[in-house]
């Protein structure tokens, strides 16, 4: 029997894309209900002008996930109170693409965009790992030398390795624990260099994922972050 | 001005909003436009400072003037318009609302003009027009701003371009670009600030002052500012992170710093969605927490008078009284 922890768990694995978190985790998921074999789930986002664009990403991989629970024949995934919740709806429900909702509006699929922020997320995973060691007294030489097999499992590394597999990154033992987010190799200067930047990229998506949490949290009346920012 | 421990701060409120949001000047867009506003109100301003709805919809002009200049410590407010017609029928925050209000009280306020690229060669005409009624000295772009079909506009454009060029024709010094989301094409990242790079290459004599320093793309912004020396950053909405995440926003201010140096950073309280009175009384009092500071350095009071009122002074020609134009202290300030 389907159960609606059955189907959190399974959204659990579906990532706002812009800041690569759990949609359970951010409060997304306004309500899931399941009859038989019949699951509706209905998104929720932090503003009413919220990008369309991973709105729909996000209702797609939702019912993507939905759909491929065991038992599940029949799956909706509804997003409420959105500017454009009749246009994301309509399409998702006819099973269209990203175009056909907003025709016209847009130049082709969202497959760049998408791959443009797991690269982000992945530079941003890599600043915090990066930052964690440099903390505790590593130099960026140490650093650089370090392959995967020398870090400590922990959620940034298991996310980068994921992360790697997506965008076609070596994820072996053996590769290279740092490498710019094309996957080439840094030396310890360009690591330095890249760092720099990295650090930039984690700011915009921590403070983007601290934003949303909080203003989901006031427009929907629910619990929300404190000021827990490293 | 702002006087704190001795010191003077002359500030200019770079992004300040006069907007009509009531119910009978909105349609749903609207409606869902300012409630989106008043949530960020609610949620990043301290709670003695929380408006009710119907006041935050539309607040009179002796709010506006009692927020700024009685209890706000403004020495001059430059108003940000924001036309949103196909939300708000009658225009939410126009040029000729806020000029009407910067005419009764001489010497307060800026109103800047805007443009829109799509208005072809009548929305040309448009911005002549409103620069000889209003001596402009800036515009500002919402460029997710809805026309009919089109939702929204980039900067890097021929169309936008020949309004640059009238901008620079007319004198106009200063652009400030407000990055908001579905700007067009909608399989794009909608907060985007490269199309920045470009015109601030095409156009070197013009000021280009991104808003809210390009959050959520802080990367993007910096990137572009490093190589483009006329491109600023305004600090609406990070900077009221000073309240709700203070160590975040250290790490935000820290890093402008770094990339694009004390120079080129602007204060604005976007009001009414802040207040400069808690924004400018925070921001004086506030420090790099200590174990930050290696990384990030330390916010200095010459820092702090740059970035509220002096760099907005030099692009704007704003006259600085004597007590507030020296931005270096006789003592350093001691590290809090």
């Amino acid at each position: 029997m389907i159960t609606a922890d059955a189907v959190m768990a399974v959204l659990a694995g579906v990532r706002d894309p812009e800041i690569d978190e759990p949609l359970t985790d951010l409060g997304f998921v306004a309500g899931v209900d399941v009859d038989g074999s019949r699951v509706d789930v209905r998104l929720r986002l932090p503003t009413y002008f919220c990008a369309p664009n991973f709105a729909y990403l996000m209702a797609a991989d939702a019912l993507e996930a939905v759909r491929a629970l065991p038992g599940v024949v029949d799956a909706t995934v509804t997003l409420d109170d959105h500017f454009a919740s009749g246009e994301i709806n309509g399409a998702i429900a006819g099973g269209g693409r990203f175009a056909d909702a907003f025709p016209g509006e847009s130049a082709g699929g969202l497959g760049e965009l998408r791959a443009l922020f797991t690269r982000k997320a992945f530079t941003a995973r890599q600043s915090r790992m990066c930052d964690r060691r440099l903390r505790a007294g590593r130099t960026f030489d140490e650093l650089a030398a370090l392959a995967l097999r020398d870090l400590d499992d922990d959620p940034d590394v298991t996310r980068c390795i994921a992360l790697r597999r997506q965008l076609g990154i070596d994820a072996s033992t053996g590769a290279p624990a740092f490498v710019l987010a094309d996957g080439s190799a840094l030396e310890a200067s360009g690591l330095e260099r890249f760092m720099r930047i990295a650090r930039l990229v984690r700011l915009s998506l921590e403070g983007n994922a601290g934003l949303c949490r909080s203003l989901l949290a006031t427009r929907y009346g629910v619990p929300g972050p404190g000021d827990a920012t490293a | 001005m702002y006087e704190k421990d001795g010191e003077r701060y002359f500030i200019v409120d770079g992004h300040v909003h006069f907007w009509d949001a009531r119910p009978e000047n909105r349609n749903r867009f609207g409606e869902g436009f300012i409630k989106s506003f008043y949530d960020y109100h609610r949620n990043l301003g301290p709670e003695e400072y929380l408006w009710s709805l119907e006041k935050f919809e539309a607040y009179s002009e002796d709010d506006l003037l009692h927020d700024l200049f009685e209890i706000g410590y403004v020495d001059h407010a430059i108003f940000q318009p924001t036309y949103l017609t196909d939300f708000f029928p009658g225009g939410f925050n126009t040029t000729e609302q806020d000029a009407a209000v910067a005419e009764k009280h001489p010497g307060l306020f800026t109103a800047n003009g805007a443009f829109d690229p799509r208005d072809g060669k009548a929305g040309l005409a448009k911005l002549e027009a409103l620069h000889d009624r209003y001596d402009l000295k800036g515009v500002k772009l919402y460029t997710a701003e809805w026309k009919g079909a089109s939702r929204g506009f980039r900067l890097d454009t021929p169309e936008t371009a020949r309004y640059l060029e009238k901008v620079q024709e007319l004198g106009i010094k200063n652009v400030h670009v407000h990055k908001g989301p579905t700007i067009w094409p909608l399989d794009r990242d909608a907060f985007d600030v490269k199309d920045v790079d470009g015109a601030a290459t095409a156009f070197p004599e013009l000021n280009f002052i991104v808003e809210h320093v390009g959050l959520p793309r802080l990367e993007d912004f910096c990137w572009i500012a490093t190589q483009e020396p006329n491109v600023y950053g305004g600090l609406p909405v990070a900077l009221p992170f000073i309240h709700t995440r203070p160590r975040y926003f250290a790490q935000i201010i820290g890093e402008l710093l770094y990339w694009i140096g004390e120079d080129r950073i602007l204060f604005g309280s976007d009001y009414a969605i802040w207040q400069p009175k808690w924004l400018i009384e925070k921001f004086v009092d506030f420090q790099i927490p200590e174990d930050l500071q290696s990384e990030l350095g330390l916010l200095t009071t010459g820092i702090k008078k740059k970035i509220l009122g002096l760099n907005a002074a030099k692009l704007y020609d704003l006259e600085v009284p004597a007590a507030g134009a020296r931005a270096v202290a006789p003592q350093p300030a001691s590290a809090a």
